[in-house]
């Protein structure tokens, strides 16, 4: 059973977000795995432990993605590869091609991906690259479980669950609640330092420009507004409740 | 003389050598998987720990064995164990940031310490190879919990002077205790007690005693002022029978077991206060940031500013030492090929005896600082249990107690160093000679064009005051020094304080020459430089004035004035600047 793994690097969720000069400042920031995608490397994991198997770790981002890389290995994971070029980084869009590209030449019976990264939460690449790679996708799941080739998986349809099956190969994204995921042990952080971690350049993966040329642009980038004071009504019941609906139309108008 | 990168440094050489700043371990040479085993102790503290606190603390031994035992799953016990024995044999850099991450879940952390200590670590060092096959694999993964039984209630500082004793069976099996240990911390559940006796009423040696052995019991639980989340009792040992192969190391030789765990003991004191004072920094930072009075955050007053930039500054200081004595400890023992061969370890370690007695000294003080600073922030909530300020507060005194009490500490400083030079290990004597010549010329001025020149040149004139009043107290008192306690106290103080300073200083260097932002440590560094050699020229005053009087005195205090000029920095605005940034941070920073 060969388990590939979507790991994306993310701010860590405790971490204040600032901007500077239109960027996301990084500056001292401690970054960790998206956590959804290790719901999904724990989940890997367990399958290659129940199943046997192997499961690589793939990664688009900078070279400081390799920690992350890291820490899934030590909790597990066998081999990781590693998109670092800076050609290959891009939108959604280029995101699954160059995912596509890696996990094609590969032999694979699942991929595991999050439900989405902390940081962009668009929820697409996963289902992007299900789509490259032409096999079934199930997202957002809660419970997985594997027979032969069948898979089923419950999904986390907007508070109600799901019951999907899929044959093998496909693709899920992990959704919070899956499992819990472990700690890296001591050893396991050990023999991670020695397993593989292979480096791919826009070359190796020959991909045409048109593939590498985002579909998105970002033209801006800025933190949400702050919370202003709230506002307490006061007078009579009737008074409130005609204060309300006025303020409810007019002020912030949430109703038309 | 200089030490350069690579090159080893010999304990106590600190004082009277200028060491490069590449040739010092700090926090920012940590490797990746120094990163990744101090994230994995954070995650399980603050998955498993902090979670079960109120059920620790009162004294839940089923439920603390359970977390040791999971802590041994993730290899958190086995730091410190050759890899021979299921241990992992990692460095003391990783054992030691295991130690200050523990800290951050309470008094669970003297669980473990004791267990991956003083515990485990007689048997590491000192174990014949059947005991260590027989113990050590048990130990490194929590299947067995160990325990360190030295104190008794009529010898507590005079350890040596131990009442429990070993006899000889008849048949030549068994040794046959008798006696009774105090304090011993994890004796609640512990299955395994490293016990010192004297054999014959004289040996003083060390015993491996296991609980199931027949006469070994404890008493009822002590009810402690702090760290209430670990358990404290008297190990209460009648005719127990200790099969002879159970003698740790050879018969009369315990005081060197006693004496190395105490030096490994001293170093992980140091270090789990360092995990300490950053839990208590992000507590208080935390608590001002909320809190209001006079329409705004407390955060914002300039008094509790400066307060929270004390706190950075002096856990910055015992983390730079902490780390700085540890990688020298690492360099040593880099050397040694076989690392089952305990006793060249703890010897290797034995070398920074001294650095163990500065920074546990250190250590202890400035957590007992920084909590009680954490309290003050809190105004009455710091009083109230419902904050962990109050816990803190409580579970930090005791560091200034075991582990030899402080003032052992501050009186063995002295005692090693004048050994060393004694013993020709350090030219210590040479150095206080070669000083009387400098003293009559010029003494050399500050490169004020350099990065903290001004602070090393403190750091100079601070090692040339204590070789001079250091020299002046041998010369006068010769042998009976050794009754002089407060001038021996007074010395310590002026050690630990260089010790502290320079690797303070060496470490802003340090970060600086790697082309990172050095920009807070080295205010950190200007500040703490100059309160810190205020202080150490307070005793040496002291000392010179304890010694001589009239123009003696006067002539020496002269000579004390050349030593000591310095030129202030506005520290008001310093801190406030340091203060601004780890409150924004809303935690220790470095
Ligand atoms: C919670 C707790 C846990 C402990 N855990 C352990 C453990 O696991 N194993 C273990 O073996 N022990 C343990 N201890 C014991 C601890 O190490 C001793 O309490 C400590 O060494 C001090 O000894 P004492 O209490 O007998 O004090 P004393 O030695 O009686 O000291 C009393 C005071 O006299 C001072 N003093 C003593 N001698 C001198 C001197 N020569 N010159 C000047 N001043 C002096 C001391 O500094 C102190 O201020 C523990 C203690 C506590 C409270």
């Amino acid at each position: 059973m060969n388990i590939i793994v979507l790991l994306k690097q993310t701010f860590d969720t405790e971490e204040r977000i600032s901007v500077e000069n239109g960027k996301v400042k990084e500056d001292g920031v401690r970054f960790v795995i998206n956590p959804y995608d290790e719901y999904a490397v724990e989940e890997a994991i367990r399958l290659k432990e129940a199943n046997d198997g192997t499961v690589t770790v793939v990664s688009i981002g900078p070279s400081r993605t390799e920690e992350a890389i890291r820490t899934a290995l030590a909790m597990g994971a066998d081999e990781a590869v590693l998109a670092d070029d800076p050609a290959l980084f891009g939108d959604e869009f280029t995101a699954a091609k160059v995912l596509a590209a890696i996990i094609r030449p590969r032999a694979y019976d699942l991929i595991i991906g999050g439900n989405q990264a902390v940081d962009d939460g668009s929820g697409q690449v996963a289902v992007r690259l299900a789509e490259e790679l032409g096999i079934p996708h199930i997202s957002t799941v809660t419970k997985l479980t594997l027979e032969g080739n069948q898979l089923t998986a419950h999904r986390d349809a907007e508070g109600d669950v799901e019951v999907v099956t899929a044959t093998l190969p496909a693709l899920v994204t992990a959704q919070q609640g899956l499992n819990e995921p472990r700690y890296p042990s001591l050893i396991g952080i050990r023999k991670a330092s020695k397993k593989p971690l292979t480096h791919v350049t826009a070359a190796d993966l020959g991909l045409s420009s048109e593939d590498l040329e985002p579909r998105t642009e970002v033209t801006e980038v800025f933190l949400p507004k702050p919370k202003e004071a709230g506002r307490i009504l006061s007078g009579d019941l009737s008074e409130q409740v005609k204060e309300l609906v006025q303020s409810l139309r007019s002020v912030d108008k949430v109703v038309g | 003389m200089a030490t350069e990168a690579g090159q080893l440094a010999k304990g106590g050489a600190f004082l009277i050598e200028t060491t490069s700043e590449q040739n010092v371990f700090t926090p920012e040479d940590f490797t990746q998987e120094h990163l990744m085993i101090a994230d994995t102790t954070r995650a399980f503290v603050e998955g498993e720990v902090i979670p079960n606190a109120e059920r620790l603390e009162h004294q839940d031994w089923d439920l603390t064995v359970q977390l040791l035992r999971k802590a041994g799953e993730l290899g958190l016990l086995a730091a410190d164990v050759p890899e021979a024995y299921e241990g992992l044999g990692a460095d003391k850099v990783t054992s030691a940031l295991i130690t200050e991450n523990i800290t951050r879940g309470g008094s669970f952390a003297l669980s473990h310490g004791a267990h991956v200590g003083i515990g485990s670590l007689p048997i590491v060092f000192f174990g014949n190879e059947q005991q260590k096959q027989k113990y050590l694999p048990k130990l490194a993964t929590g299947e067995w919990i160990a325990a360190y039984a030295l104190t008794e209630p009529g010898s507590g500082s005079d350890a040596l002077g131990a009442k429990t004793t070993a006899k000889l069976s008849a048949d030549g099996k068994f040794y046959v205790l008798n006696g009774t240990k105090q304090f011993i911390t994890n004796s609640a559940f512990a299955d395994l007690f490293v016990v010192y006796a004297k054999i014959d009423g004289e040996k003083f040696s060390a015993f491996i005693v296991e609980r199931g052995y027949e006469g070994v019991s404890t008493g009822p639980e002590e009810k402690k002022m702090g760290i209430k989340a670990s358990s404290t009792r008297q190990l209460i040992l009648e005719d127990v029978h200790v099969p002879v192969e159970n003698l740790l190391g050879e018969p009369g030789r315990g005081h060197v077991i006693a004496f190395n765990i105490l030096n490994i003991g001293r170093y992980k004191l140091a270090v789990g206060c360092v995990g300490g004072m950053k839990a208590a920094i992000e507590a208080a930072v935390s608590y001002a940031k909320t809190r209001k009075q006079f329409q705004t955050e407390i955060a914002n007053f300039p008094l509790i500013q400066q307060k929270i930039a004390d706190m950075n500054i002096r856990a910055f200081v015992t983390e730079s030492m902490c780390y700085r004595s540890t990688g020298e400890i690492d360099k040593q023992l880099h050397g040694i090929d076989d690392h089952t061969d305990g006793q060249t370890v703890a010897k290797a370690i034995a070398e920074y005896a001294l650095e163990c007695s500065v920074q546990k000294v250190y250590a202890s003080e400035a957590l007992d600082f920084v909590v009680d600073e954490t309290v003050q922030i809190h105004g009455g909530m710091g009083f109230i249990q419902e904050y962990p300020a109050e816990r803190m507060y409580r579970d930090s005194r005791i560091n200034r107690i075991f582990e030899g009490t402080n003032e052992i500490n501050r009186l063995l400083i002295p005692d090693m160093l004048l050994r060393k030079a004694m013993k020709g290990e350090l030219p210590l004597l040479q150095a206080a000679q070669g000083l009387q010549q400098e003293l009559m010329g010029m003494l050399p001025q500050p490169d004020t064009a350099e990065l903290l020149g001004e602070e090393t040149h403190l750091l100079e004139m601070a090692k040339k005051t204590f070789l001079f009043v250091g020299g002046t107290a041998v010369q006068k008192y010769m042998q009976s020094l050794k009754d002089e306690q407060e001038i021996l106290a007074d010395l310590a103080d002026i050690v630990i304080e260089i010790y502290a300073l320079e690797s303070a200083l060496l470490r802003a260097k340090k970060t600086a020459a790697r082309g990172k932002s050095a920009d807070l440590q080295v205010a950190m560094v200007q500040v703490y430089a100059r309160e810190a050699f205020a202080r150490i020229e307070a005793k040496a005053r002291n000392i010179l004035a304890a010694m001589e009087e009239g123009d003696v005195l006067r002539t020496q205090l002269a000579i004390l004035r050349k030593l000591t000029k310095f030129q202030p920095v506005n520290a008001k605005v310093q801190k406030r600047a340091i203060a601004r940034e780890v409150i924004e941070a809303g935690k220790y920073l470095a």
